[in-house]
């Protein structure tokens, strides 16, 4: 099939480098203001760079038109149905940039005397104990930069508090439908990683989790669940996995990647949790900027805070009817340390604290209502359709928050592989789910639709694959050779991975 | 949509949460807040912080109050680059991949090294990661760090180190620069990175390639940290040999934001390549010959190699570096190198200021871009106190984290610092000097922190 | 190679690698439905010669654009040569996996053991269930 070149598509890539003519320039400096000393005067020559690096020479109205025609070559949230699944695509407040971009917290420096920045401090804590409220645990630790930050954090403390009692444990539990974050994070943290099985009604099999804890209970660190795990579905038997992890000594870790689907209905720390990090770039609509900033801020239970992370946000009560004050603790002689510098993503805990005061108790047990909502909803539109047979749900019964579909019959029966799926509906204007993961579904799909979408929106999803396997019925390569309106088709990676550029060459 | 489902409520759906965990009460939260509401009550607390609007700031210690166009705002806060996740589908994700590959073009071209990551989370924790990817290359467990590395990237690394089971030898400094002969006996063939900061956390800048000999000689990667605002002049990481180069991003297009979200850059040489943390962008092609690009190289990383990835990171601060590439586009070559002679400069100016303010002197005579350590005969928090009356946040105090330098001020220099808020500094440093000697008969006593504790309880 | 070939000289392991023994030395590959699976190779990661290798345990990796796969070998021995060519060019392994896309080449601590792998015809009867 060949089309014409849609208008993006005519336009090739340049770059900023290749828009550079010596001599344009969009900075005007001040003045030194002080004597003009040569450089070399001041600092040796052997220290001096010869030539100065070469960044490109533009003008102002041509940086700012190259930025926005390369924004136009997104797909974004803001444009269209991002059912990204394990991603939690919410729409992000622009309150929320309004309140961060407020030179009280903008401008405010990291080193700043707490007793000058105690409305920061104070927010800190206050969304130390929303965060606390929500998981059910009752310390927070605000400082991991994301969730895999927060995983390493999580590990760490667990090394910490099993070394405070002259114990050393080797081993990890996962499951196999665990995040690719989990086990890398296990490795980090010095632990061995055993996977362990998923059940018919996809959850945690009880039987390989005993076995597995039987080899050697003493060598058991933590077991790390996401509950809703990646398949969208609560473990019923989460009571009696943490009664069996704890028996063995371990922690139990909970990977809050899937919070959205339990908001203010139940919470890790009732589950028996010991230690959970909360995405805020998920549950907490910061933005997700293209793969960053986020924040992972984690929550433990009573014995593991002596450990957290230093310095904590703390209040100290006046004397004499004086308002509390807020500083920044760092004698805590158990501490792991630190895990990054300064005080945490700051400017994510203020857009998120935003969310959390603007949603409110209701507000926030709502989201997760119209989450889960939404994922059955969509699950039965796409069930009661072709999808029923081409792309069953990997574990048919209510799910919480996503659901898992598997492309396998659509892949026997039509010739498609999920990634033909995937890449077809860029061409119907949305953004494909999750594919591939989690790895124990063939020909994954994971769908997470959240609380943001209305029923047309998702009804327009089911459509569109509706209209998807009704075509590859007749003609399978269009799907195959999908897509076609996007401002480039499909990417070679496999050049791109055996001879890799990652950075333009330059003249000098 | 309920009976779509088969289902009579939403509760119905919650029914696979057993029923002894379900919170049965409402959340412990204040109810929702209109959106004006919000707004004043999250203004209400940040007028209670004295940011840098309110407060001429001299400090820095990592993060730098540097002068952000509004174009970096403009551009990064578009929804096409705020609001998308990360570029999975490269067909449709174009413009981040672009500025992707833009920004590692950047970043190597600073750093003098060929091969860039995307970013990670900020600066210390990238100094974690240098080490984790030292221990993967040469097979070794122990890390040499100068004590003029950042103390908290040296803490940061000391934390992670307990989980890689590796160990940390810190090398002291001495007049302000790395103890070369120290360094050079710490080194040896157990040690898979010596890790320097360049210039250093007093400002120094350090003899990157001189204090490097000892790494290469025991076959250990040299790891440098530096303030990307400071290569326009100094002599790269690359050229110095450093086989990777890393640091905070913020003062590239970030703000503040007391503390963060900003980025950690990270470049290595192309031997390093396959075990690179984080995110990379690379160029290819479609399947009608358009160029795009894609990212590269994605074994490496958790979501596919899983307990044997690089690192754990999936975060590659994409914003931020965004920020950055806008910034840098924006100062261009020229102004890139102007801004450092002008950091450098007014560094000099308000060094030699300072040094000739009776009660202070240079804590060390090593050669500075924007930033310099002075010691003041008078306990730093009073003075400090003191200066902050006059509106002014003088600079960082040395002594919690360096005590032998407990009577120290680090004092940052940005192009937004004016000869007149430089010498307003002198005048106010001197004046609270001054007052704090007068207090009493003994000069010598100030230096000592049980009389500054007492005075301050008193 | 576009079509599945399995050449009858060879001894195959269940893990999908193939063994070209030569008295007491052998050469180790994957086979045409290994490289098949992955699909086109991007990278491969040898071991150093003079590593010793054990039956049945994983002693390289072979990377497509978005799978990692360890090599498991089939016989034990010391690795004595290793593909250099495959470096820079990888896509050997499927243009030619009994060919120019051999990984290593070994000296057998037991030959014996090649009784027990399997032969072409009961290696692709594996393939078949």
């Amino acid at each position: 099939m060949t089309l014409a070149e849609a208008p993006m598509q005519r336009e090739r890539a340049t770059t900023i480098y290749e828009k550079s003519k010596a001599g344009r320039r969009a900075a005007v400096l001040p003045g030194a203001e002080v004597p003009e000393t040569p450089i070399e005067d001041l600092i040796p020559a052997n220290l001096l760079r010869s030539e100065a690096p070469n960044l490109p020479e533009v003008a102002e109205p041509e940086i700012v038109r190259h930025y926005n025609r390369l924004s136009r070559r997104n797909f974004d949230l803001d444009s269209g149905f991002y059912p990204l699944g394990s991603c939690t695509m919410k729409h992000n407040p622009r309150l929320n940039e309004r309140v961060a971009a407020l030179p009280g917290h903008a401008r405010l420096h990291p080193a700043q005397d707490p007793r000058r920045a105690q409305g920061a401090l104070e927010l800190m804590y206050l969304l130390q104990e929303s965060l606390a409220e929500i998981s059910g645990m009752p310390h927070v630790s605000l400082q991991p930069s994301a969730g895999s930050h927060g995983e390493l954090a999580g590990l760490l403390l667990t090394r910490a508090f099993h070394a405070d009692r002259g114990e050393v444990r080797t081993k990890v539990l996962a499951p196999d439908t665990s995040h690719g974050t989990n086990p890398a994070s296990v490795t980090m943290a010095g632990y061995e990683v055993v996977k362990v099985a998923t059940n018919q009604r996809g959850g945690v099999d009880m039987d390989d989790l005993r076995a597995k804890i039987a080899e050697d209970p003493s060598q058991i660190a933590c077991l790390m669940l996401t509950n809703p795990n990646t398949l969208g579905l609560f473990d019923e038997n989460i009571e009696e996995i943490a009664a069996l992890i704890h028996e063995a000594g371990g922690t139990l870790y909970y990977d809050g990647a899937n919070l959205n689907a339990i908001l203010g209905r139940t919470r890790p720390g009732d589950m028996g949790f010991d230690i959970v990090h909360l995405n805020l770039h998920k549950s907490f609509s910061q933005p997700h900027g293209g793969g960053g900033p986020g924040a992972g801020p984690i929550a433990v239970s009573e014995r593991i805070e002596p450990f957290l992370p230093r310095p904590q946000v703390v209040r100290r009560e006046s004397s004499g009817g004086r308002d509390p004050s807020f500083d920044l603790d760092f004698d805590r002689p158990k501490s792991i340390g630190r895990l990054r510098g300064f005080q945490g993503n700051f400017g994510v805990f203020v857009r998120s604290y935003a969310y959390i005061l603007s949603l409110g108790a209701d507000g926030l047990v709502d989201a997760s209502e119209t989450a889960v909502l939404n994922a059955n909803y969509l699950k039965a539109r796409l069930a009661a359709g072709r999808a029923g047979e081409r792309l069953p749900v990997a574990f048919d019964r209510h799910c919480m928050h996503e659901f898992v579909l598997s492309g396998r019959p659509m892949k026997n029966e039509l010739g498609l592989a999920t990634l033909d799926l995937a890449k077809r509906l860029l061409d119907f204007g949305f953004h494909p789910p999750t594919v591939y993961f989690p790895l124990l579904v063939d020909e994954a799909l994971m769908v997470e639709p959240t609380e943001t979408e209305t029923k047309e929106s998702l009804d327009a999803f089911a459509d569109a694959v509706e209209e998807i396997l009704a075509e590859a019925e007749t003609d399978p390569d269009l799907a195959k050779n999908a897509p076609y309106s996007t401002p480039v088709r499909r990417l070679d990676e496999v050049r791109a991975t055996r001879k890799p550029v990652v950075r333009q060459q330059l003249a000098d | 949509m309920l009976a779509a489902i088969g289902v009579a409520s939403t509760e119905e759906l919650f029914e696979q949460i057993p029923g002894p965990l379900r919170l049965g009460r409402p959340l412990d939260l204040p109810a929702g807040m209109t959106e004006a509401e919000v707004y004043e009550r999250l203004a209400a607390l940040a007028a209670r912080n004295a940011d840098a609007e309110e407060q001429v700031t001299f400090l820095g210690a990592g993060m730098y109050d540097h002068y952000v166009p509004a174009i970096v705002e403009a551009i990064t806060s578009r929804s096409e680059f705020l609001t998308p996740y990360t570029p999975y589908q490269p067909e449709i994700s174009q413009g981040g991949l672009q500025v992707m590959f833009e920004f590692q073009t950047a970043m190597s071209e600073l750093t003098g090294l060929p091969v860039s990551n995307a970013g990670l989370y900020e600066g210390p924790s990238s100094v974690a990661s240098a080490g984790y990817l030292a221990m993967g290359a040469t097979k070794r467990r122990k890390f040499v760090v100068s004590r003029g590395v950042h103390p908290h990237s040296r803490e940061t690394l000391a934390t992670y180190s307990v989980g890689y089971g590796a160990e940390v030898v810190e090398v002291g400094l001495e007049g302000g620069v790395t103890d070369a002969a120290a360094l050079a006996a710490a080194v040896d063939g157990e040690t898979a990175a010596v890790i320097l900061q360049s210039p250093n956390f007093l400002g120094a800048v350090e003899d990157v390639e001189a204090l490097g000999a000892a790494a290469k000689e025991h076959g250990s990667l040299l790891v440098v940290a530096c303030d990307p605002m400071t290569l326009g002049i100094l002599r790269s990481p690359g050229e110095c040999g450093a086989d990777i180069a890393l640091g905070e991003g913020q003062p590239l297009g970030n703000r503040l934001d007391f503390g963060g979200p900003s980025f950690g850059f990270f470049c290595a040489t192309e031997a390093q390549i396959r075990r690179m943390p984080g995110r990379i962008a690379g160029e290819t092609e479609d399947v009608d010959g358009r160029r795009g690009f894609v990212l590269a190289l994605q074994t490496r990383e958790q979501h596919i190699r899983r307990e044997k990835a690089t690192n754990n990171i999936c975060t590659a601060q994409a914003l931020n570096a965004l920020g950055a590439m806008v910034h840098l586009a924006w100062l261009g070559r020229e102004g890139f190198r102007e801004l450092g002679e002008l950091l450098v400069r007014r560094t000099a100016y308000a060094r030699e200021r300072l040094a000739a303010v009776d009660g202070i002197e240079l804590l060390h005579e090593a050669p500075v871009v924007r930033e310099f350590a002075v010691r003041l005969d008078a306990p730093v928090d009073r003075v400090l106190d003191r200066v902050a009356e006059r509106g002014i946040a003088a600079g960082y105090a040395l002594g919690r984290e360096y005590p032998e330098y407990d009577d120290a001020l680090l004092v940052a220099i940005t192009e937004r610092r004016t000869r007149e808020q430089i010498d307003a500094l002198a005048d106010a440093l001197a004046a609270a000097v001054a007052a704090e000697r007068g207090e009493k008969p003994s000069h010598g006593d100030g230096k000592s922190p049980q009389a500054a504790s007492e005075r301050v309880i008193a | 190679m576009a079509e599945a070939t399995y050449p009858e000289d060879l001894r195959y392991h269940d893990q999908h690698d193939w063994v070209r023994v030569e008295g007491d030395s052998a050469t180790f590959g994957i086979t045409w439905y290994a490289q098949d699976t992955l699909g086109e190779v991007v990278f491969f990661e040898p071991p150093e010669p003079g590593t010793t290798l054990s039956k049945d345990q994983p002693y390289a990796e072979v990377e497509s654009v978005k799978a990692v796969s360890d090599v498991i070998a089939p016989m034990s021995g010391e690795v004595t040569e290793v593909n250099d060519a495959l470096t820079d060019s990888p896509e050997r392994i499927n243009e030619d996996p009994y060919g120019e896309g051999w990984l290593v080449k070994v000296t057998l601590s037991h030959p014996e053991e090649a009784e027990a792998l399997l032969s072409a015809a009961e290696y692709q009867k594996l393939l078949d269930r």
